[in-house]
């Protein structure tokens, strides 16, 4: 969906997104990664479980919720990557805070 | 203990940074704080890790300009709290924060909002698939990670940020399938009298023109008039559909969608606080009604950047010197009439950076099909509620915004209104023939942003705030 063809001076890390390992480049928003890794979604709606991507990449529309390191609910455009971060793509109700 | 500072400023954009730099030179002790982990806001955003390679290059001057004041303000002195999310602001002003796994609260007298616009709520069905993207979400990803649609990209939308995209874009090879550009051929005629008015801002206007015309000479399509966009598939965007005004519906295979249709200030902080909003017909949007000085009806908060009305970078950062002078003042820095001989030159240049603005409003003024959308259309993202669940449970006797919020949850999700609100709002306008400044937007509480249960446990109130 989203490619990254610059050979950036970022650093190459792995992180891992539902148990498989990407490359992605340190510091870069989470939600990026998101957006070029197949499936291409993050979450799944409480309501019809309809698939959802990030959509805003600024903080405002909560489309690119999942788990990040064992904590539900996360905008993962606002987390920059770092090495060995574990992602799962989130389902459903559950999580969603206050 | 350590003293609190005089200022907290939320929002390291450009109004954000030139008002902390200003107040940093007339000694006042300020406390930045912003969602992303750098310096920037969204205009430039990722200046601090950008190299000088191509990918700058593309993204043109207005850019790299970015790096000169963010450089400044780290040298100032300012006490920067980065990667830190708001999610409640109490009288007096107090701060609370979330950084990480961190709770905090900061306080002080005065608190500058200088959070920034964010785009303007776009619904049309299929919207919510995942290969739809705002383009200020595209360009975010290619500021900070270089990222491009893999594939030659369809975009959707009208105002100056599609047209700047996608001159970026291609600079760069990526590839452009097409442009539909949602503008009403109408908004022509009507925007041709405020042109003249817009001469004095003839620079922003050229850069505007010759982004036009890079985008036509590469050949791509350009289709005008667009009156409404379908996005459709399953589990992602498979195609996209479109009808020019009085035109048949042509669709055509597409994997990414980028829309846009203009900005609006940021209000849920202004709203959550209860200042005074007044309705701008000429951007469709509320903003806060502020005095010369950038203060809000409630004493001590004030606002700055296009938080206060769209007006640019640029003005945003002339808006933020004025307001740093303003608060200054207030703070016993300067005199009244040393702060009017201030601001006079950053007024002047203020005045000139917002000539435009008559003209491009009325130019890309939205198409009135987005904030009207068809009866199927996803309006609120979180709950899933469509424009058809909305007028229905208005007919219901639900009148105002907060009662189809009860009864509908839309606007309850994390988003809190932030891609709902304004269409609830014309939704109900248009039932009731109303004006949208009658029927106003939802009422916005905290949280500002979701907070869990474990994090107001852990609420660690600091000394320094005592
Ligand atoms: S993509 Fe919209 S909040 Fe993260």
């Amino acid at each position: 969906m989203f490619v990254r063809p610059f050979d950036s001076q970022q650093k190459a890390v792995p992180v891992v997104i539902d148990g498989e390992t990407v490359m992605a480049a340190e510091g870069e928003m989470l939600a990026s990664v998101l957006l070029r890794t197949v499936p291409f979604y993050t979450r799944t709606t409480p309501v019809s479980e309809s698939r959802r991507a990030p959509y805003c990449l600024m903080g405002v529309c909560f489309d690119c919720l999942a788990v990040v390191d064992g904590v539900a609910s996360v905008q993962t455009c606002l987390v920059p990557v770092r090495a060995g971060m574990r992602v799962e793509r989130q389902h459903g109700r559950r999580e969603v805070p206050l | 203990m350590s003293p609190g500072p005089d200022v907290i400023i939320l929002g390291a954009g450009p109004a954000g940074m030139a008002a902390a730099t200003r107040l940093r030179d007339c000694g006042v002790a300020v406390t930045l704080i912003d969602e992303q982990p750098a310096l920037g806001g969204q205009i430039w955003r990722g200046i601090e890790t950008s190299h000088n390679g191509p990918l700058e290059n593309a993204l043109g001057k207005d850019y790299r300009a970015g790096a000169g004041p963010a450089a400044v303000l780290r040298a100032s002195g300012a006490e920067l709290r980065l990667a830190a999310q708001v999610w409640q602001i109490e009288e007096g002003w107090r701060v609370f924060v979330k950084t990480g796994d961190a709770v905090g609260m900061v306080t002080a007298p005065i608190l500058l909002l200088a959070s920034g616009a964010q785009e303007r709520p776009n619904p049309f069905p299929g919207w919510t698939l995942p290969g739809v993207v705002s383009v200020g979400g595209a360009q975010i990803m290619l500021k900070t990670s270089g990222q491009v649609p893999e594939n030659p990209v369809w975009v959707a939308g009208s105002g100056p940020l599609p047209l700047l995209y996608m001159t970026q874009l291609l600079a760069l090879g990526g590839r452009l399938a097409g442009y539909l550009d949602t503008a009403p051929r109408e908004n022509f005629s009507k925007a041709l009298p405020h042109f003249p008015a817009a001469l004095t801002g003839w620079r922003d206007l050229y850069k505007g023109a010759r982004w036009l015309w890079q985008l036509r000479r590469t050949g791509i399509p350009v289709i005008s008039d667009v009156a409404e966009i379908e996005a459709k598939g399953n589990d992602r965007l498979e195609t996209i559909a479109y009808r020019r005004r009085g035109g048949e519906w042509i669709s055509m295979p597409a994997e990414v969608l980028l829309a846009h249709e203009g900005v609006v200030p940021g209000v849920h902080f202004t709203l959550a606080l209860g200042c005074e909003h007044d309705w701008r017909d000429d951007q469709l949007c509320f903003a806060p009604r502020l005095d010369d000085w950038g203060e809000t009806s409630r004493e001590g908060l004030f606002v700055a950047g296009d938080g206060a009305g769209i007006g640019g970078a640029e003005a945003a950062r002339l808006r933020g010197e004025i307001t740093a002078i303003g608060i200054a003042r207030r703070l016993g820095k300067s005199s009244e009439s040393e702060a009017a001989r201030l601001a006079k030159s950053p007024r002047r240049e203020l005045a000139r950076a917002l000539a435009t603005r008559p003209f491009l409003d009325a130019l890309y003024r939205p198409r009135p099909e987005i904030f009207v959308p068809a009866a199927e259309t996803v309006v609120c993202r979180c709950e899933e509620v469509t424009a058809k669940q909305i007028l229905d449970a208005a007919r219901l006797g639900g009148s105002g915004p907060n009662q189809v919020k009860a009864f509908t949850r839309a606007g309850m999700g994390p988003c809190q209104g932030r891609q709902c609100g304004y269409t609830v709002s014309h939704l109900l306008a248009r039932q009731q023939d109303k004006s949208v400044g009658d029927v106003g937007f939802f009422h916005i509480r905290p949280p500002l942003k979701p907070v869990s249960l474990g994090d107001l446990a852990a609420l660690h109130v600091e000394e320094s705030a005592l």
